[in-house]
């Protein structure tokens, strides 16, 4: 194992609060080690810029496995950087060379206004899934498992559409800032299972609606929220959330 | 607002306009050049002009060209506020953006593609649209056939035609399996049929389109 032997050039957008402009400002790094995550790399960082008196980066993380969402930061062009499937507390330092410069920036979008330097507020997505995001279940004895037969093939899709986890890659990488693919996979690991039939037609109404109150853009198709979503959600999501908004929109009757 | 005029309003509404409009436009396009092709026959554009006075009289074809015309316009409006939208949708550009890294450049670039194509329609409709109504309303003979060999003497004219096409064929290269998708037909079976069908669409209409002015010009249909 290699330790300490990376000199990178770090560009990060730095931002006072949500209503200052900010600005990319350099910062030299010397003796990173290849096998550091990029997160691990941002908190040596911080440490010299604690040590200096400066301000540390603010950034969101949690988990560190690459399975909460939090982890954001628009890696020189790419959300979570250029590896494929791969959020960026699961990235390293080995995917850059020695010398890089790398250009660190938050999500861009409306919907997700920047709260200080690389952090962004994405509680637009926390009000989609408010809108409709949910099945409404009695309380009581859970049901036995098998009570409701549910086809491989199906269970598998909604198993894939359920493995987002609202980072906002989608969004951020999107050239029109559109949620379409985190709202298709909310909608639809619930559509592709029993236990979303009920409200499956208003569900699809309520958080296309509650999307575009936020003020994401318009779909175009271009498949790059797909290409670089570090869970590999499926375009697919897309034209299922289509075909049942038509259905909810001229088919059913159901007004929300 | 009522849940249905809500349905054409909203993000996806819109989308499904565009899409709409895109495949009716599509089959336009395989009205058009199917028609147009008739001229490769060389024999003196007799049958083209059967042909083309058949579309510029018939009522059926006249109504149906209102229909065609109402399609674009739909198309442009769609287009313009959905990218108005979009562009509201990011205030603050990136820095530093990567796309290439992760789709086509035509397929973000729809509405300059668009834009050319439509600079080239504007052109297109005042070469041969505008004498054939001009001739219907005012009982006059016209020759289409000879209009066309007139007008792909210039060689600019040749030059815009071609560039023409080639924006329509990039712009049907994503927008053919595009609208497929926003319509919701997405399908494990039939997508990559889709998507195989319009690669070829894109490639194989354009040339058409693109030779018969190469062809005039060369002197190779007279």
């Amino acid at each position: 194992m290699s330790t300490g032997n990376m000199n990178l050039t770090l560009q990060v957008w730095r931002q006072k609060n949500k209503n200052s402009t900010g600005k990319l400002v350099d910062y030299k790094l010397s003796d990173i080690s290849p096998d550091m995550s990029f997160l691990e790399m941002f908190d040596v960082l911080n440490e010299q810029l604690i040590n200096k008196g400066e301000e540390p980066v603010v950034f969101d993380h949690d988990c560190r496995e690459g399975i909460c969402g939090m982890c954001s930061m628009f890696i020189n062009g790419q959300p979570h950087g250029p590896k494929d499937l791969v959020t960026t507390c699961q990235l390293h330092m080995r995917s850059f060379k020695d010398g890089d410069t790398i250009v660190v920036e938050p999500w861009r979008a409306k919907a997700f206004p920047v709260i200080k330097d690389l952090a962004v507020d994405r509680s637009a997505f926390d009000r989609v899934i408010a809108a409709g995001g949910f099945v409404s279940v009695n309380t009581g004895n859970a049901q036995d498992a098998n009570n409701l037969p549910i086809p491989k093939a199906k269970a598998d899709a909604a198993f894939e559409a359920a493995a987002c986890i609202g980072c906002g890659a989608c969004v951020a990488t999107c050239k029109n800032a559109s949620a379409m693919l985190f709202v298709s996979a909310k909608i639809s690991q619930l559509a592709l299972l029993p236990q979303g039939q009920p409200e499956r037609y208003r569900r699809v109404q309520s958080m296309v609606a509650q999307m575009d109150e936020e003020g994401f853009g318009n779909c175009t198709n271009t498949g790059a929220c797909e290409a670089e979503c570090p869970k590999g959600i499926s375009l697919e999501n897309i034209a299922r959330m289509n075909r049942d908004y038509f259905s909810a929109k001229f088919i059913s009757e159901e007004e929300v | 607002m009522s849940s249905l005029s809500k349905a054409f309003t909203s993000s996806i509404g819109r989308k499904f306009v565009m899409g709409l409009t895109g495949l009716f436009l599509i089959s336009f396009l395989i009205v058009h050049v199917s028609i147009n092709a008739l001229i490769f026959l060389n024999d003196g554009g007799e049958t083209f002009n059967v042909a083309a006075d058949f579309m510029g009289h018939n009522i059926v074809i006249r109504i149906m060209e209102v229909g065609l015309f109402a399609g674009i316009i739909l198309h442009i409006v769609q287009a313009i506020t959905l990218t108005a939208q979009n562009n509201a949708a990011r205030p603050q550009k990136y820095a530093y953006n990567k796309a290439s890294a992760n789709s086509k450049w035509y397929s973000r670039s729809m509405g300059l593609l668009g834009t050319l194509i439509l600079m080239f329609l504007i052109l297109h409709l005042y070469h041969f649209w505008w004498p054939t109504k001009v001739a219907v309303y005012t009982h006059q003979e016209h020759n289409t056939f000879q209009n066309i060999v007139m007008i792909f003497q210039e060689l600019w004219v040749v030059v815009i035609y071609v560039l023409g096409v080639i924006s329509l064929g990039y712009h049907l290269l994503h927008g053919f399996q595009s609208s497929f998708q926003t319509m919701g037909w997405n399908h494990k079976k039939w997508t990559p049929v889709v998507k195989t069908i319009g690669v070829w669409f894109s490639i194989i209409v354009p040339i058409i389109f693109a030779l018969m002015p190469i062809s005039i010009y060369l002197g190779w249909i007279s």
